[in-house]
Formats: structure tokens, sequence, C-alpha cells
């Protein structure tokens, strides 16, 4: 459950529509990812994360799951992070447990951004009882305390694997994404290319899927990018306290296993040092991702450069003129 | 006044919401909770049976509408039934143990976090483009994703492990009984500093970062630069008017960010195998103590409810417009 750091939730103009220049799409992916250094570490720990967990084959050569009476080793040439508490490489349970942990991230952020449009969008669009029963089913999973609903829908589903528990973190997330979508539908929902459409006798499928979806495009991508970071946290959070199935191998369970047999106290540390930075990273890749969205999608919020900064500091109406540069670029 | 009405009036709803989930979860499970709690006992008699049925407000002869009548009204009695683990102990009793330590570890640090947050944020945002501003906003980005419980255990691995200074376990030494001497108390504080250090490390980015955002549009508005203009002093330009009107989003995101103290408050409390609510209702899961586990989740969603109905108080006293509705 991630502190809501963006601020593309304001509702915002329709950009691509009043943008004057405009160059192909990837080409200003790629020019962003190069200029912003949160974006360009991001995407770089991103890079890697996918690379591992599409060939975990190419850096660890032993089986995560292979039990071995060499238990609680101290990291060797052997066994680089050590052995668990059933003699099981660590190392390999790392590299392995990548694949689950990135599937759980995609999946759930994408899970959770898709309910959220569904209710979001059609709560806006439908308005009347349907807006006000969408909107207080919102409102109130929005303040009950996901985790412990979390935690006790686990408790009733023991040994669930790690589709459940992306069903169940996807139809407990959506709300806040939900309640973005929404207020941004709204502001949409008056303008004259929508009443045309309207007018024009199309149906309300097709009005929200060509008219309204391409629109919220940044909006959802910062979406994604949120609940999937939820997901890494959340979910380990989750496996670290025991939840779901043990032998699944992932970073939140080894972590798990690390904890049980008390690794702190006994001078293991790497086992526990090592699935844990593991989570830090991949979490943090989301979110730079994410900020560095946050930021190309609003100037005002960008690092000022040095020389910009002794400029601004002269005089105050010469701040507000260079923010209002900033921003006319 | 309305607003604050209209609020409490829903969190009503969301109470009464958070009651039928607690009845209908596990019965729309699969499974049957009956059964788990008599596979982990041993030679259940056909009364003790009955027995574990009523303390779960299950009667399999009431209709299910009467059941959850019974249930509510027996929850809004402060009812909870008995713990199935614990020595039968009520839970109502038992909740009523580990209440405080939540309330005095978890409460403090995420004030404290919200201050020291917010003001960071604010300081950054007021010194815009130095040094401090270039560097606090990555880190901050950084520390909202590293989880709580690892954090958590890097702490113990530093102070407790290798440095060896400082205690990892409970809230007090094992052996004392709870005082209100002096020394008792000192080692409460001495006992809770690592985890309230854990939740301060990774709630306090998210306010850093909403109140530097908000106070980076503020800082631009026409009336700071009137501000400017009639040379009032900085300090006063600063906390009186950019920071006061950019705290507006801070307290708003309070109820949001909610959810995640818990989270972080749960996790912590795990790892530091601290005596609070989320403690015990992690070691309820492990017992299949259900009765236990339901009352834990309602007094956490009121403890979050009556936090956000006094976030929500908040907003009211300082932004005019929620109390003249809009």
């Amino acid at each position: 459950m991630a502190i809501p750091i963006t601020t593309t939730g304001l509702p915002q103009p329709a950009e691509g529509i009043s943008g004057t220049r405009r160059r192909s799409t990837p080409h200003r992916i790629t020019k962003a990812i190069r200029t912003n250094r949160k974006a360009t570490i991001g995407v770089f720990l991103m890079a890697v994360f996918i690379f591992v967990a599409l060939f975990p084959g190419l850096l660890a050569h032993q089986d995560p799951n292979a039990i071995t009476n060499h238990v609680f080793a101290h990291p060797s040439a052997a066994h680089w992070l050590g052995t668990d508490n059933l003699g099981r490489d660590v190392y390999a349970q790392v590299i392995d447990g990548t694949r689950n942990v990135l599937i759980l991230a995609l999946a759930v952020g994408l899970l959770t951004t898709v309910v959220a449009m569904l209710i979001g969008v059609a709560a806006a669009y439908l308005g009347g009882v349907w807006d006000s029963v969408l909107n207080f089913v919102t409102d109130v999973l929005l303040v009950i305390p996901i985790f412990p609903l979390l935690i006790i829908i686990a408790a009733y589903l023991p040994n669930a694997g790690n589709n459940v528990l992306i069903l169940v973190l996807a139809f407990t997330g959506w709300s806040y994404t939900a309640r973005q979508l929404r207020s941004q539908a709204q502001s949409l929902r008056n303008r004259d290319y929508l009443l045309a459409a309207r007018v024009r006798g199309e149906r309300p499928r097709y009005i929200i899927v060509v008219e309204i979806l391409p629109v919220m495009t940044s909006l959802l991508l910062a979406s994604f990018l949120n609940n999937a970071l939820y997901a890494v946290l959340a979910g380990s959070g989750l496996q670290f306290i025991g939840i779901g199935n043990g032998n699944n191998v992932s970073w939140g369970t080894t972590l798990y296993w690390a904890q049980q047999n008390n690794a702190l106290g006994s001078g293991l540390y790497v086992w526990a040092i090592v699935p844990g930075a593991c989570i830090a990273l991949m979490g943090a890749a989301f979110a730079f991702i994410n900020y560095a969205f946050d930021e190309i999608g609003n100037p005002a919020l960008r690092p000022l450069t040095a020389a910009k900064a002794r400029k601004a500091a002269q005089s105050s109406t010469k701040r507000r003129l260079g923010s209002y540069g900033a921003r006319a670029r | 006044m309305r607003f604050i009405i209209r609020r409490a009036g829903f969190f009503l709803l969301t109470l009464w919401a958070a009651l039928s989930l607690n009845f209908f979860l596990p019965r729309i499970m699969p499974g049957n909770p009956i059964n788990n709690i008599i596979s982990k006992l041993h030679n259940v008699t056909q009364a003790q049976e009955l027995a574990i049925e009523r303390s779960l407000g299950i009667n399999n002869k009431a209709g299910i509408w009467q059941q959850y009548l019974t249930y509510v009204s027996n929850t809004a009695q402060g009812k909870l039934g008995l713990s199935i683990g614990n020595g039968g102990e009520p839970v109502s009793e038992l909740i009523k143990q580990a209440l405080p330590w939540t309330l005095g570890l978890i409460g403090i640090t995420t004030i404290l976090a919200f201050i020291i947050g917010t003001a960071i944020g604010a300081i950054a945002a007021w010194r815009r483009g130095s040094r401090l501003d270039s560097a606090l906003p990555p880190l901050f980005v950084f520390t909202t994703a590293i989880p709580f419980f690892w954090v958590g255990m890097m702490l113990i691995l530093i102070f407790s492990s290798i440095l060896g200074f400082l205690p990892s376990y409970g809230a007090y030494a094992l052996g004392t009984t709870p005082s209100f001497s002096l020394a008792f108390i000192g080692q409460v504080l001495e006992y809770a500093i690592l985890p309230a250090l854990t939740l301060l490390i990774t709630s306090i980015g998210g306010w850093v970062l909403t109140m530097r955002n908000t106070m980076v549009t503020t800082l631009t508005e026409d009336y700071v630069r009137m501000a400017r203009a009639k040379g009032l002093p900085s300090s006063k330009i600063m906390v009186g008017y950019a920071a006061r009107n950019a705290i507006l989003p801070n307290l708003t995101g309070f109820a949001m960010s909610l959810g995640f103290v818990v989270s972080g408050a749960i996790l912590v409390e795990y790892v530091f195998n601290y005596p609070g609510l989320g403690n015990m209702l992690l070691s309820a899961v492990n017992n299949v103590d259900y009765p236990l586990m339901q009352g834990l989740f309602l007094i956490i969603t009121i403890c979050v409810l009556i936090a956000i109905l006094l976030s929500d108080i908040a907003t009211a006293i300082l932004d005019p417009r929620t109390r003249t509705g809009g």
C-alpha cells in the first residue's frame, strides 16, 4: 500500500491534443529515459530484473529446491550466499525467485489497473445511481485497512499459490486508482468531442474505448507502475509472515525462512540481506520510473539545473518568470 | 460541521461493511472454519464442537440472516466472543492488553513521521534547486520502495547483532512487570527505538514527496508573490503562506496512507515481536483463532476510521472551503 506520491491524479488537459510539435512516440520515450536520471536508473534496474527472470539458468546452475545435508552454510565458492535450514542454495533461490516476484508485480499491476479502470470510468460515465453505488464501494475499500484484510482472507485460504495471491491483491487494491480515473473521466465527460460522439449516436462502449481511454494513457501508466510497486511490497510482506505456499520460491518466502531460523542471530547475514535488497531494488525500479514519468508530465517538479537555480535565486520576479519558462518548454 | 457529520455517517456505513466482511468471509470461503479448528485440536467431543460453533457465532439451526443479526448486535454490545487459543479468554480482554502498545508505538511514530516529513518537504521546496532539493527526492523515492520488515531486520542486524547495544525483541525485558516507574518507562522507550526508527525511515518519504511537490506549485501562486512584495519575512511566507496551503493534500493523503501505516505496523510488530495488535493478529492466524482474528480486524478498522476522522477535522479547520459545503 504505497503512499500515492504522484500528482497525475489531478485533472489534466488532454495530452497530445493541444500539443504543437509531435515527434514519434518511441523517440520521445527513449529521449526521456536518457535525459531523466531517475528514469535511467529505473529502466536499467528493471532491464536487469527482466533479464534474470527470463534466463535464470544462465546465472544459477543449482536447483533452488534441492535439499542437501549442507545446512546453514556460510557463503563460499560452492554456495555464494550460503544455504538455508534445508541446505537449499540461497543464491539459486534469489535468482529463481526473480521470476515469481516480477510476474506478481506485472500481473497485479495490470489486473488492478484494469479493474480500477472499468469501475472508475463506468462510475464517471454512467453517472446517477451507478456512480453513487460504485463510489461508495470505492470509498469503503479506500478506508478499510487492506493488509489485515489480506491476512484474514489468506488465513481462510491455506496454501494459496501465486495465482490466488495475484487475484486477492488485485481485487482488494483497485480503489485508489479507480478514484483517480473516475475524477479524470469526469472532467473529460463534458468535453465537446465526447458530446459530438454522443450526438453522432455512438454507443457508450465505443465512446469509452475509443474516445476516453486513449486520453487517459498517462494516468493509466502511472497507476500500473504504482500498483506494481504495491504488489511487490504487499506480496513480499505476506510471504514474509508465512502466508501462502511456503514452497513457492520467492524473495519474501526466502526471507520468511531466514527470519524463522534466526539468520540475524546466528551470523548468516547475507541470507537476510540479499533477498530484501532485491525487493527494495525492484520496488525502487517501479518507483523511479513512476516518479520520472510524473516529472516529465509536470515540468514544475523537475530538478532545476545549477545555472537555472542561480538565476532563479536572483529575484522573486525572475524566479516567477523562470518557472514560467520551464513550463513553456 | 455538516462536513464532519457526513463523514462520520460514512464511517458508520464503512464499519457496517467491515462487520459484514467479518461475517460473510468465512462463509463464502472454501473449507469450513470449524473443521479447520477441530483438525488442529485432538479428541473433540460433541459438546466441545458445539462450544466452538457457539464461540464463532455459527448456529446451524438458525437461518443465515438470523445469525447475521445476532452477530451484529453482539458486536455492537462489545461481545466479540472467546478466543480459541490463549486459554479461552474473551477477545475484548486480549485486545485491551495489546491496544495500548500499538497505539503508543504506531500512533506516536506516525504523527512524528508526518511532522518531520512535512517539514523536510517544505524546506526542500523552499530551497528549490539547492543541493538539498536535488538530493532529497531520489533518496525518498527509494525509501518508499524498501519493505518495512527488511528495514527492521537490517536495523536489528546493525544495532543488535553487530553493535549489540539496542534490544530487538519485545516491548520490555522479559521478567519485568509493567508499572509506572521511571525505570520501566525508560526501558519501554529503549525497546521502542528500533521499531519506531523502522517505521520512520519507511513512512517519511511519502510525506516529504507529497509536501514538496505541492509546495513547489503553491510557491508560484500570486498570494506568495504578494507576500514577498509586502516585504514579509521569509520564514513567515514559507510557513504561513506557502506551507499552510500546501499541507492540505498531505492531510487528505493521510487517509490514503493509513493503510500503508497499518501494513507496516503489522510487519514491524512481527519482526520485533512487539506485543501489539498486529503481532496478535498474526499469531491468531497461526492458531486458526477466528474470533480473535475477526475482533482484531474490527478494532484495527475502528482505529483507522478514527484517525481519518481526526485528519478530516484538521482539514476542516485549516481549509474553510470544506466547511462551507462543496
